[in-house]
């Protein structure tokens, strides 16, 4: 890498044919590759990240994921985005060992963007979906040894307009999911609670607070998952997919849909209504 | 093979391979590649809407080319390549047009001089500034020179009758529609002296590096936008900075996406974890 930085530019970087950067990297600098390193020789013990949900609403998606990284019982961060734009139009959200899991999101924004400058198109939604199964297919290895990767994947398909989840398996398997879906830790009571909350009708703005919500009920159950700090004003990453692109909802906007969610659960702790 | 017949001097090997790219070179149709008040703009003579002349090569860099297309395809893709490989190992901040200029002009010297034919391609690499005074272009030639040029170049065909007229007509600081009819009707003028032709939209291959945009700053000019910009009676002088039409990136072959924001949803670092700055996304969620 470095020799091709200095001189001329080495035959990889003019070999016809592939609009792929992982491929690319798998030629000239393999060693940058997530799956082509050597595997550590026990399980280690690195921060892992929590809960993300995700739920579609009419003309798009909402995913948010809650800020916090353990190591152990220990936590490890307490601010740690976990929700990230993958490009324009569709975003990532990580669960699982995170040291991992940004790498591999940075490669995949990467590789996204590459692919969009040397073809001079987008690529397809599902496309994306199965660029990204194939990257964590090769950290199989990883995850055997404790350093499992599983994240998210959601965009919207410009050709329908409508927000669509893929969920996925530490194999690569890529599945599409319906309405909603969580992963992480504390998915189990995200599940339940975005089951109840989701409602095909909601826009957008009840589909953050939905989301928020699912968050909460999940940190209320799993000590790994992080609720809103209300001291720090630390809160979950919000990202909200349509068709003109993705954006982040502002802290504001967030402490304003906490608030709401707080004040119905004074005195009604489990959310009942 | 037998050996060969006769000693040919170098200075006479490197003048016919130098003749034999300018050649090609000269075929082609032009382009002129000059700085506005916002930013760099490129115009090329290119009728085709899928084989470009002009593309993106980072979030800053712009690339154009005239000559061979399959030659100056082949150094826009390694140049993708390059900048792309530069900013996952670094940076996004740390990929620069002055790199990116030296490894071309090592490649095309090292083809130049070694291999059976020279590149009949001529490159210029722009970066566009914070401020006019960070903007920088440069052009590279089929021999691997390199030239650091202030304000305007132009490429191909006619290039000397166009840098001829850019040297008189070129001021610093013109806003995008002047730039634009500027170069296009140094692009249409024909050097013999005879009548002007015609070049309207369609014939045009038109993008930006707009200092105004976040992140990805290269985008396409084409369609409405393009036909207000070159009529001088309307009044649109630039690219409008967040128009719902305007696509961040560079998508289908001369048109940019219908659904496109132009707002980049990350900050420009290459670490997910500093991409989101909350204050520079105002927009809330979903209001």
């Amino acid at each position: 890498m470095t020799a091709a930085d200095a001189g001329r530019l080495a035959a990889p970087f003019r070999a016809p044919g592939s609009a792929s950067f992982t491929e690319f990297l798998g030629q000239h600098a393999p060693d940058l590759l997530p799956g082509r390193r050597a595997l550590p020789p026990r399980p280690v013990e690195a921060p892992h990240g929590t809960t993300i949900v995700a739920l579609t609403y009419a003309g798009g998606l909402v995913m948010a994921g809650d800020r916090r990284a353990t190591m152990g019982n220990l936590i490890a961060n307490r601010d740690m985005e976990k929700v990230f734009a993958a490009d324009e139009f569709s975003v990532v959200g990580i669960a699982g060992t995170a040291g991992l899991a940004i790498e591999l999101v940075k490669l995949f924004q990467v590789e996204l963007e590459h692919y969009e400058k040397i073809e001079g198109t987008l690529m397809s939604l599902e496309g994306k979906a199965n660029r990204l199964a194939t990257m964590i297919r090769s950290n199989l290895g990883m995850a055997m040894q404790g350093l499992a990767v599983v994240p998210m994947f959601g965009g919207v398909d410009l050709d329908t307009g409508a927000g669509r989840i893929f969920s996925y398996d530490v194999t690569g398997g890529c599945y599409e999911e319906h309405d909603h879906h969580s992963i992480g830790s504390g998915s189990m009571f995200a599940r339940g609670s975005l089951k109840k909350l989701w409602h095909p009708a909601a826009d957008a703005e009840a589909a953050v607070s939905v989301a928020v919500e699912a968050l909460f009920d999940a940190a209320d159950d799993d000590s790994a998952t992080g609720g809103p700090d209300v001291q720090r004003r630390i809160w979950p990453t919000v990202a909200v997919v349509d068709a003109e692109g993705v954006r982040f909802a502002d802290d504001t906007a967030i402490a304003a849909v906490v608030d709401a969610v707080l004040a119905r659960r004074l005195g009604n702790p489990g959310g009942a209504r | 093979m037998s050996q060969m017949p006769f000693y040919v001097s170098p200075e006479q090997l490197m003048k016919d391979r130098a003749d034999f790219a300018r050649k090609g070179i000269a075929r082609g149709r032009s382009v002129v590649v000059l700085a506005y008040d916002n930013g760099i703009a490129f115009v090329a003579e290119n009728p085709s809407r899928a084989l470009h002349k002009v593309s993106e090569i980072y979030d800053r860099i712009g690339f154009a080319a005239v000559g061979k297309y399959n030659e100056f395809e082949n150094l826009r893709v390694a140049g993708i390549r390059y900048a792309d490989l530069r900013g996952y190992s670094y940076d996004r901040g740390d990929v620069t047009a002055r790199g990116l200029a030296n490894a071309y002009a090592q490649t095309l010297g090292a083809v130049f001089t070694q291999e059976s034919k020279p590149h009949e391609v001529e490159i210029a690499v722009a970066e566009v500034g914070a401020g006019p005074d960070g903007d920088q272009i440069y052009r590279l030639t089929y021999d691997g020179s390199v030239t650091d040029v202030r304000g305007f170049l132009a490429m191909g065909g006619a290039a000397e009758a166009i840098d001829a007229g850019l040297k008189e007509s070129f001021r610093d600081g013109m806003p995008l529609a002047d730039a634009l009819a500027l170069a296009v009707r140094l692009l249409a003028a024909d050097p013999a002296g005879g009548e002007p032709r015609a070049l309207g939209p369609g014939s045009l291959e038109v993008a930006v590096l707009d200092r105004t945009r976040v992140r990805r700053t290269f985008r396409r000019i084409t369609g409405e936008l393009l036909m207000a910009l070159l009529n001088p009676s309307d009044p649109t002088q630039d690219a409008p900075a967040d128009d719902p039409a305007a696509g961040p990136h560079d998508p289908a072959p001369g048109e940019t996406h219908a659904d496109a924001s132009g707002v980049s949803p990350r900050h420009t670092s290459t670490n997910p974890q500093t991409q989101r700055h909350a204050e520079e996304h105002p927009t809330s969620d979903g209001k």
